[in-house]
């Protein structure tokens, strides 16, 4: 059969998406540009089918906090916000990383700092990758770039995030988020029935402990011995992570002098400037992160000591490229063309940007 | 094969939707697409703009610096975009309240009086309707068939008796180029 090829927004796929991973519960706050993703849910009307919760909370800070809830429950729980929305879900983030609970974060960005613009933007990538509340804690980041990844990558995320047991985010931007592409929605499935959410879940607080132990779930620890063996078992599974969740593509890269490092809509701005240079025999590539966190460092490690340098390109200041820079160690220069408050730039200013550090690209 | 189009105006002029439309009649006949709006916090007036991409290679970028045709309708997209068309491609206007007209010698320029034409049908709403049957004229990309049945997919069902009225207004405009 053929599968059915759709158009949609990237918000409108992630809302689809969920709905047919089997999602158990949404709880969100409105937000440009985001809002789709609770305006899909509420018309798709998901709990007259499949028996998924949507509820539009009073506050980022109450969604994030009914999402700790339900994912301490075991159940398959979300919510979506834009960037100030996402401040403002710091705290809960934190404890949900501590109480180890699977559930699956959408960030959208905007352009900040403060209340900032509705434009696209990616300056929430340190937020996203170095923790963003307090405590020594990660959650795995994906970064998608098209319209069919905000699909794929809901079922993705929730997975890792069960696997892991860690929050999940899918650190979006405005262009992915408000853009209409083709997609191919996943297959529908069922949500989990309470055994097999008990079976895949022993740890869930589900408020039936007939037949087995009591589960407490809770993040204070007064005894600091013992929340250091909490704090060491979360590190454990954070090199678990490492180790085997990397993910990203490259584009170009079988003899690229310089390697363009890009993420989420401008690697897609950044593979159109090196389709376009390549046309003229430029030597250019790309390398993707999909994962922000756990970073490619040992594959960028790899590339420094082939490459003459690195051009990383973000809608920010300044953020990946300090992981582009620790993982280069130093082996060949890189440098850095942003834009900010959600600016956009085309493929020709990164083009010209990246000459103007690699004069020797121009032919 | 590959069309890179902008569509810029004022909101409430039905770029988006027209840009939309354009974008469902290329999932039709099977091409790759992308449609990528920008636009303010308003929902009528301030500007408002749309790059479509249709081609039958996967697309990398949904933002561009030059575009094979611009189809502005108000003065401040005419400004920005004129220069953006590529040397060989075509700018499509509405003289409608235009004061500066473009001048390159390398583009081909077409106006269309299409707020003449939604008058004169006593029909505002099927001006971007007349812009899209300009624009299919000029680029024939995809099939007013698969135009219709577009509009048919991004119309809700109650709008559906208005269809044969935009096929009008489709029409009228490719009249018009």
């Amino acid at each position: 059969m053929k599968e059915e090829v759709k158009l949609m927004k990237g918000n409108e796929a992630i809302a689809h998406a969920a709905v047919r991973y089997g999602c158990d519960g949404y709880f969100g706050y409105p937000i440009t540009p985001q809002s789709e993703v609770l305006e899909t849910l509420e018309a798709l009307m998901p709990w007259e089918t499949t028996g998924m919760v949507v509820l539009q909370a009073e506050s980022e800070v109450a969604s994030i906090n009914m999402v700790y809830g339900g994912a301490s429950t075991g159940k398959a729980v979300m919510t979506s916000s834009s960037s100030p929305g996402i401040s403002l879900m710091q705290e809960g983030l934190s404890y949900i990383a501590a109480g180890e609970l699977p559930a699956l974060v959408v960030n959208v960005m905007r352009g900040g700092p403060g209340l900032g613009t509705i434009q696209p933007s990616q300056s929430d990538y340190f937020q996203a990758t170095k923790g963003g509340g307090h405590g020594d804690y990660h959650y795995i980041v994906l970064a998608p770039s098209t319209v069919q990844e905000m699909a794929d990558f809901v079922g993705l995320g929730f997975d890792l995030a069960f696997k892991y047991r860690t929050p999940a985010m899918l650190l979006a931007d405005g262009v992915v988020g408000q853009m209409m592409e083709k997609v191919v929605l996943p297959e529908p499935r069922s949500r989990r029935t309470p055994e097999q959410i008990a079976e895949q879940c022993p740890w869930a607080v589900t408020g039936d402990p007939t037949g087995r132990k009591r589960n407490v779930l809770t993040t204070l620890e007064l005894e600091s011995d013992k929340m250091e063996v909490n704090n060491h078992r979360l590190q454990a599974t954070y090199r678990r992570i490492e180790e085997n969740e990397v993910r990203y593509q490259e584009y170009f890269m079988e003899d690229a002098e310089v390697v363009f490092v890009a993420f989420g809509s401008i690697a897609r701005i950044c593979l159109k400037a090196i389709e376009d240079a390549r046309e003229q025999g430029i030597k250019v590539g790309l390398i993707r992160p999909i994962t922000l966190w756990p970073f490619p460092t040992k594959r960028i490690t790899e590339l420094a000591s082939k490459a003459k340098g690195f051009m990383v390109v973000e809608l920010n200041a300044g953020q990946m490229v300090q992981d582009v820079r620790l993982a280069v160690e130093g082996k060949a220069p890189v440098y850095h063309y942003g834009r900010m408050g959600g600016v956009i730039p085309n493929p020709q200013e990164v083009f010209d940007a990246t000459v103007s550090h690699f004069p020797f690209l121009k032919k | 094969m590959k069309k890179e189009i902008i569509a810029a105006g004022f909101g409430g002029q039905g770029v988006l939707s027209m840009g939309k439309i354009l974008a469902y009649a290329g999932l039709i006949d099977d091409l790759e697409v992308t449609w990528m709006p920008s636009y303010g916090p308003e929902q009528r007036g301030g500007t408002a703009n749309v790059t479509v991409v249709l081609s039958d290679r996967p697309i990398s970028s949904p933002v561009l610096d030059s575009y094979d045709t611009a189809v502005v309708l108000n003065q401040q997209s005419l400004d920005k975009f004129e220069s953006k068309v590529k040397p060989g491609g075509a700018l499509i206007y509405d003289p409608y309240g235009i004061h500066r007209m473009p001048t390159r010698t390398d583009i081909n320029i077409y106006p269309v009086p299409a707020m003449d034409v939604a008058m004169e049908l006593k029909s505002a709403k099927s001006y971007n309707m007349i812009i899209l049957g300009a624009l299919l004229k000029l680029n024939p990309i995809v099939s007013v068939e698969s135009v219709m049945q577009g509009l048919k997919k991004s119309l809700p069902e109650r709008h559906h008796h208005l269809l044969p009225a935009n096929r009008e207004a489709i029409t009228r405009g490719m009249e018009l180029v």
